[in-house]
């Protein structure tokens, strides 16, 4: 019997789940954003400008829900201060612990790429209160460069260290995805959150008002066939590295959850979007709507599969048990 | 720092009255399960049926029968009155980001209830599934090895009512000596099964509750071979670490291409 079925759940649930959905989201539109001022074109400065925008409310929405989840919700910033000296409060070794200074650490960024963001592309407001926030990403040089590729590590670690605090535990699914020594889950949720926030600025900036250059977007959607075919790659290792854990419980865990994430995610969260990009005629234009639409499914079943399969899994003991 | 303390429970003389549950609930003034309303679990005459953040003793009912046989002369009851082991390498110390759970004087591990935060960290931590939410405090919980009491000399609740001395308290090193003479005596009473599980540094560092069993652990509800959420750490930090760079080549060749493309068809426009 696998050692991990003798641990009680956490219940982390539904907070958690579209935590880590929408915190992906930020984290990777915040990457993608910085990636495109740092290495794009200036004219993709439209779209890159809407990756902040989405960033800031990701991390405004996601960093309550974790508030939420906490047993005793006015104690949050116990995680930051030591409640009884007032020293800070960072374990490096703790992913909740880092995690939480990496969500804070982001949200810094975030504000303040959002804020020089609300300035119009192209602008340059020589008086006004967002002067300052505008100056910080995009005129101070080297230094700009700097608070940029500071941002986009920041906000890959938050899409990354979700997989992360699921695995440094001792339950079912999440502390078992290892393969040759790696644990494959961080790397997982980093790849799908990548991809989705890939997804949701393909969506936004393909109305006609977000003024992005169609090159742009073709750039974005061709950025995210790469890194859906990364994430088709891990998901296949962490499947494989799931099926040789589970003994007696895999058929009732195949039959279910397994179930949801090679049909919800595999296919048509990451197979069906590969095609559909790759002919973006076949649904008279809006097959890349439906791809990005489906990606963000996918990544939202991901979440679901990982996090719930582990936390229900006494039930699916008791299935597999007759008991 | 005071000597190492905790338990021995010795499985063999058990008789499963539960007092020592009912000692830890009084002292601790924990709340009863679902409001005091009755609740069989309709497996077991064991109606606790689980460690959590309200039971921090749990009488654990093994009942070894033959359903088949209408006589039941063959079977026998296992009874272990289970509790958290106070590990040496603690897993919900390790993981818990606020600073609550501590290692005490008697190397114990506590966890303070007036820090935590109710995250929960430390319940999908522990590999023996011993923390719960308590539903009162709404912080995770469970035994102290009552700290309190250990601060004014006093032993613990529920060793202190044990009635057989099953639950024997004590410093680790007493604790080890008379278990060991405890397992020679049943091997020569031809009980060769018995023997302890966390009386050494082999199962996380030690356990500073550990045990004398007469079967496999995982009969008794308990890991063979319980390991640290931490060893997960570098492997899962290597695997995000490998996930940021290939994301961000991608990023860079995806994005940078283009500039690249543009430069040559640029140049080529000029030539």
């Amino acid at each position: 019997m696998p050692r991990e079925l003798f641990t009680s759940p956490a219940h982390w649930t539904w907070l958690i789940v579209v935590y880590f959905f929408v915190g992906g989201i930020a984290g990777g539109s915040f990457f993608i954003a910085a990636m495109l001022d740092l290495v794009g074109n200036r004219a993709d400065r439209s779209l890159s400008r809407l990756g902040y925008l989405v960033a800031l409310p990701g991390i405004a929405i996601g960093g309550p829900l974790l508030i939420l989840d906490l047993g005793r919700k006015e104690r949050f910033w116990h995680m930051l201060v030591q409640s009884e000296t007032f020293r800070p409060m960072f374990k490096w070794w703790s992913p909740i612990s880092f995690g939480t200074w990496i969500v804070s650490a982001f949200g810094a960024f975030a504000f303040v790429a959002f804020l020089a963001a609300l300035v119009r592309s192209g602008d340059r407001p020589q008086r006004g209160p967002l002067v300052p926030f505008h100056k910080i990403v995009y005129g101070l040089g080297p230094l700009s460069k700097l608070f940029l590729i500071l941002g986009a590590l920041t906000g890959l670690a938050l899409a990354g260290y979700t997989g992360m605090l699921l695995s440094v535990t001792n339950r079912p699914v999440w502390a078992n995805m290892n393969l040759f020594g790696i644990n494959l889950l961080g790397l997982l949720f980093l790849a799908s959150a990548v991809s989705a926030a890939a997804a949701t600025l393909y969506l936004l900036g393909r109305r006609r008002g977000a003024g992005v250059e169609h090159e742009s977007l073709h750039a974005l959607t061709r950025f995210d066939d790469w890194v859906l075919g990364l994430e088709l790659l891990v998901l296949i290792a962490a499947i494989v590295s799931l099926a040789s854990f589970f003994g007696s419980v895999s058929a009732a865990w195949l039959a279910g959850w397994g179930a949801l994430l090679i049909i919800g995610v595999l296919v048509l969260g990451i197979l069906v979007p590969l095609v559909l990009y790759a002919r973006p005629r076949m649904l008279g234009g809006n097959s890349g709507v439906l791809a990005a639409i489906l990606v963000l499914v996918g990544s939202f079943l991901l979440r679901t599969v990982v996090v719930m399969s582990s936390e229900t899994i006494e039930s699916l003991e008791r299935v597999a048990h007759g008991g | 720092m005071a000597e190492p303390m905790g338990f021995f429970t010795d499985t063999t003389v058990c008789i499963g009255c539960k007092a020592c549950e009912i000692a830890c609930k009084q002292w601790n003034q924990l709340p009863a399960t679902n409001g005091g309303q009755n609740t069989i679990s309709g497996v077991s005459y064991d109606n606790t049926r689980q460690l959590d953040g309200i039971h921090w003793r749990h009488v654990r009912f093994i009942e070894q029968f033959d359903t088949r046989d209408p006589n039941r002369t063959d079977g026998r009851w296992l009874l272990m009155s289970d509790v958290c082991k106070h590990c040496v390498q603690a897993g919900c110390l390790e993981v818990c980001p606020t600073g609550a759970i501590v290692r005490t004087e008697f190397d114990t591990v506590v966890i303070q209830s007036d820090v935590c935060n109710g995250c929960r960290a430390c319940i999908s931590a522990c590999p023996f599934g011993v923390i719960g939410i308590n539903p009162v405090s709404h912080t995770a919980q469970k035994c102290t090895l009552c700290y309190d009491r250990l601060k004014v000399g006093m032993e613990p609740a529920c060793s202190k009512a044990c009635p057989t001395d099953s639950i024997q308290f004590g410093t680790i090193s007493q604790l080890r000596d008379r278990a060991q003479k405890r397992v020679g005596d049943l091997h020569q009473q031809g009980q060769t099964e018995a023997y302890l599980y966390g009386a050494d540094d082999k199962i996380v560092g030690g356990l500073n509750s550990f045990f004398l069993l007469m079967d496999k652990p995982e009969v008794y509800g308990l890991p063979k071979d319980p390991q640290l959420p931490s060893r997960n750490l570098a492997p899962s930090g290597i695997g995000s670490g490998i996930g940021a760079v290939l994301v961000g080549l991608l990023g860079l060749l995806n994005f940078r291409k283009r500039r690249m493309d543009r430069f040559a068809a640029q140049g080529h426009r000029e030539s």
